[in-house]
């Protein structure tokens, strides 16, 4: 072995500097790929390519970026958005996977700020992507906007200048379920959750039983359920809940849990006995149809999919989305296009003259903006700007025997001041607070 | 030969240094993080010549991260190398601890135990949601010495801190492998019985290179905290063990330097396939170990040796 380690030390500089010409090779093809200035406007859309969390939101948020994409460089948005690309720019997308460590997910952010040079970068699913990317892109003054990621955390920790989230943050999701489930089902007298052991389901199941500690005291907990992320059997669970008397079930679970949880329970007959209330169960109607139980609250991170109100921007975004991808867009999708539009609103609000805004004069428009979208109305009020609120809805399933396609009743919305904090509060303490300063 | 050795190792460290002021900052952060991981990877080889593979490196790398987080929020430390020393020092010291069970196992058994050790830390910080569960917590803005760098600053002076730790640890590894207790690593590996009856304890000399692979683990994993900004109990799942045993099997166990040569090819490939195959790029990682195994088996670190023995032919 000391021979080995004698022989084998001197090849080491030449390996390494094989590898570092090779990486230093990298840098100045890329550089003569950019194009002129002014001419195009380069996006990173960042999603799950790959792994379990693709098929459910991953791809619908992709394919949002792709069409959305496609039809803004056509500039064939209905107006006001129908300029060409951003500002007359074309837009030019580079898509980049959001699978791996988060070491990866950040050097992969770095790769597209500092390698591919792209204008800004929009993207990310899971809410530890973006606390991870949220302190690079401010260190690197490069424009982020997050489509799907929902904790609160990243403007509540400090504020932030160049990262932005059009979409709403998660709390909505679970103070509207509270009320909603308080305005249909004003006598349940004991409530369960189902969340998967991880932080989405633990931060959610934390602000739906707070919410309903606020508006309901006298209701209470039964079974707080946590199983393993993507477990996929949940047969200990339903027992468990079969000898629960709650009239209602809170689970935050989506896609392939979802889906395997719904069939498992049907085979026990468990949604005859309480009432489920999926807070992102509109991602599944389309897959579930018929299997889905009618009955269940049903909502979509927002007023998106079948809650969105109706206008013609919705309906556009309907049927371009549905002709190209054969399935009607969910939140996800409705997300992303929400986020891209924010951004072309304030690169086109930056963008005085023909030269290209900077980073710094996009960002400063696109603070506070307000703005008309799938999705209804957005304004960027909380977070010092950077942090959307809207409306939010929450229904009831339907499978329609005669039409055959799954529909959402009942709908309530709530506006945008109801479930969401002020300004400047946190929303963990807002709701411990007694949700004080909500306007219904 | 000792004297060529040298040298070679010492360009190779001046050429990376160099490297650090000519090449753009992406390629700098890219290649510290790869290098944090070669410590790692580097603790893997410790472990390999003797036999052992271990698939829960990762509880130390997480336990390096987390502790560089944690005191970092909560002791307001902010000096990196006080923060990485600390971190290299709690993973040892757990591994200290649970070595006394692990020293014990032997091939699959020894995984499986580290494998399942590792998985609970996972657990334990999932189920924490004060700090954050899987979403995990920010690493401050480490600062030198009082010196207090930003933006392209801060990279380059964690690439080099970097470097500076993988130089030392490679230094000190490379004595301990010419030492007695890390020449008997193969002997230990190929008959344990013989090694004992030379009047030395097995036992002993894997607890040592348990606690030597944890502390190079956990230096690795702070010092990728501090250039990542962020730590999550993803550091810890079994993913993350197997990525770094695969960067092993990518580099060989042939020598300390293959440990961040083939960290830092792994960490090169990847990028260029997510840039490459955005919806595909496992299928390129994995025909890449593939063609290693198959036309490599041990690894990059032999096309060294090779290049190596080509020369010696020549000139006797």
């Amino acid at each position: 072995m000391m021979m080995l380690l004698r022989r084998s030390a001197p090849g080491h500089g030449y390996f390494w500097f094989v590898l570092f010409g090779s990486l230093l090779g990298v840098a100045p093809t890329q550089a003569q790929n950019t194009a002129p200035p002014g001419a195009t406007v380069k996006l990173g859309i960042v999603s799950f390519l790959t792994g379990p969390a693709a098929a459910p939101f991953g791809i619908p948020g992709r394919n949002g970026a792709e069409i959305m994409i496609e039809a803004m460089n056509a500039g064939k948005v209905p107006a006001p958005f129908d300029k060409v690309g951003f500002g007359g720019s074309t837009i030019e997308s580079k898509y980049i996977d959001e699978t791996g460590s988060t070491a990866n997910v950040v050097t992969e952010f770095r790769n597209l700020v500092q390698r591919d040079q792209v204008d800004a970068v929009v993207g990310y699913v899971s809410s530890g992507s973006c606390l991870a990317v949220t302190p690079v892109a401010e260190e690197l003054k490069a424009l982020t906007v997050f489509y799907d990621c929902g904790t609160p955390r990243i403007f509540e920790e400090r504020p932030r200048a160049y990262v932005f989230r059009v979409s709403p943050h998660a709390t909505m999701d679970n103070v509207a379920a509270a009320r909603y489930l308080l305005a249909k089902k004003s006598d349940i007298t004991s409530y369960s959750g189902l969340n998967q052991n991880y932080a989405w389901g633990q931060d959610s199941w934390r602000d739906f039983a707070a919410a309903m500690q606020v508006l309901a005291p006298k209701i209470v907990v039964d079974k707080a359920l946590f199983p393993k992320l993507f477990a996929g059997e949940y047969g200990t669970e339903i027992s468990t809940l079969l000898t629960s008397k709650s009239q209602v079930l809170h689970t935050s679970f989506y896609d392939g849990d979802l889906e395997a949880f719904i069939y498992q329970e049907q085979a026990r007959a468990l949604d005859k006995r309480m009432t489920i209330l999926a807070t992102t169960g509109e991602a599944a109607i389309w897959r579930l149809r018929d299997k889905m139980p009618s009955g269940t609250i049903i909502g979509a991170r927002g007023a998106n999919g079948p809650l969105a109100p109706d206008s013609e921007l919705n309906r556009w975004f309907q049927k371009i989305y549905s002709d190209r991808y054969g399935t009607p867009p969910t939140y996800p999708a409705y997300q992303m296009a929400m986020s891209l539009l924010g951004l072309k609103l304030a690169y086109e609000k930056a963008k005085t003259g023909e030269a290209k805004p900077i980073t710094d004069q996009v960002a400063a428009a696109f603070k506070g903006i307000e703005f008309e979208g799938p999705s209804g109305s957005v304004k960027l009020a909380i977070g010092d700007g950077h942090q959307g609120i809207s409306e939010t809805a929450y229904g009831t399933y339907r499978f329609n025997k005669e039409t055959n396609e799954p529909e959402i009743v009942d709908i309530v919305r709530f506006p945008a001041e109801c479930v969401n904090p002020p300004a400047g509060v946190n929303a963990d303490g807002w709701i411990k607070g007694g949700m004080k300063g909500a306007k219904c | 030969m000792v004297r060529g050795d040298r040298i070679a190792a010492g360009s190779a460290f001046l050429a990376a240094a160099v490297a650090g002021f000519m090449l753009p900052d992406w390629i700098i952060s890219l290649a510290t993080i790869a290098f944090a991981n070669g410590l790692v990877v580097l603790g893997l080889i410790v472990m390999w010549r003797a036999g052992l593979v271990s698939f829960g490196q990762a509880l130390y790398y997480c336990m390096g991260g987390y502790a560089v987080a944690l005191i970092g929020r909560w002791g307001g430390v902010t000096d990196a190398f006080l923060l990485v020393l600390v971190g290299g020092l709690s993973a040892a010291g757990i591994s200290f601890v649970i070595g006394f069970l692990l020293a014990r196992y032997r091939e699959i058994f020894f995984a499986m135990l580290s494998l399942a050790l590792s998985m609970i830390l996972y657990g334990l910080l999932v189920k924490t949601e004060s700090l954050g569960s899987t979403d995990g917590l920010n690493v401050i803005v480490p600062t030198f010495l009082g010196y207090a760098p930003h933006q392209e600053k801060l990279i380059v002076a964690l690439y080099f801190l970097v470097l500076v730790v993988c130089a030392t640890a490679a230094l000190l590894v490379g004595a301990y492998f010419r030492s007695l207790a890390g020449a008997l690593a193969i002997p230990v590996r190929d008959n344990e019985l013989r090694v004992e009856f030379l009047g030395m304890s097995v036992s002993r000399l894997i607890h040592t290179k348990l606690v030597i692979s944890a502390l190079l683990a956990g230096t690795g994993g702070a010092l990728a905290a501090l250039a990542v900004g962020h730590v999550d109990p993803n550091m810890s799942y079994w993913t993350t063990s197997g990525e770094f045993v695969f960067i092993t099997i990518l580099a060989g166990a042939g020598s300390v330097g293959a440990a961040f040569v083939g960290s830092l090819a792994f960490e090169s490939v990847r990028s260029f396939a997510f840039a490459m195959l955005p919806q595909l790029w496992e299928i390129l990682l994995g025909s890449v170990l593939l063609l290693t195994i198959l036309f490599l088996p041990q690894g990059l670190g032999s096309l060294i040796e090779r290049l190596h023995w080509g020369r010696e032919a020549k000139a006797p």
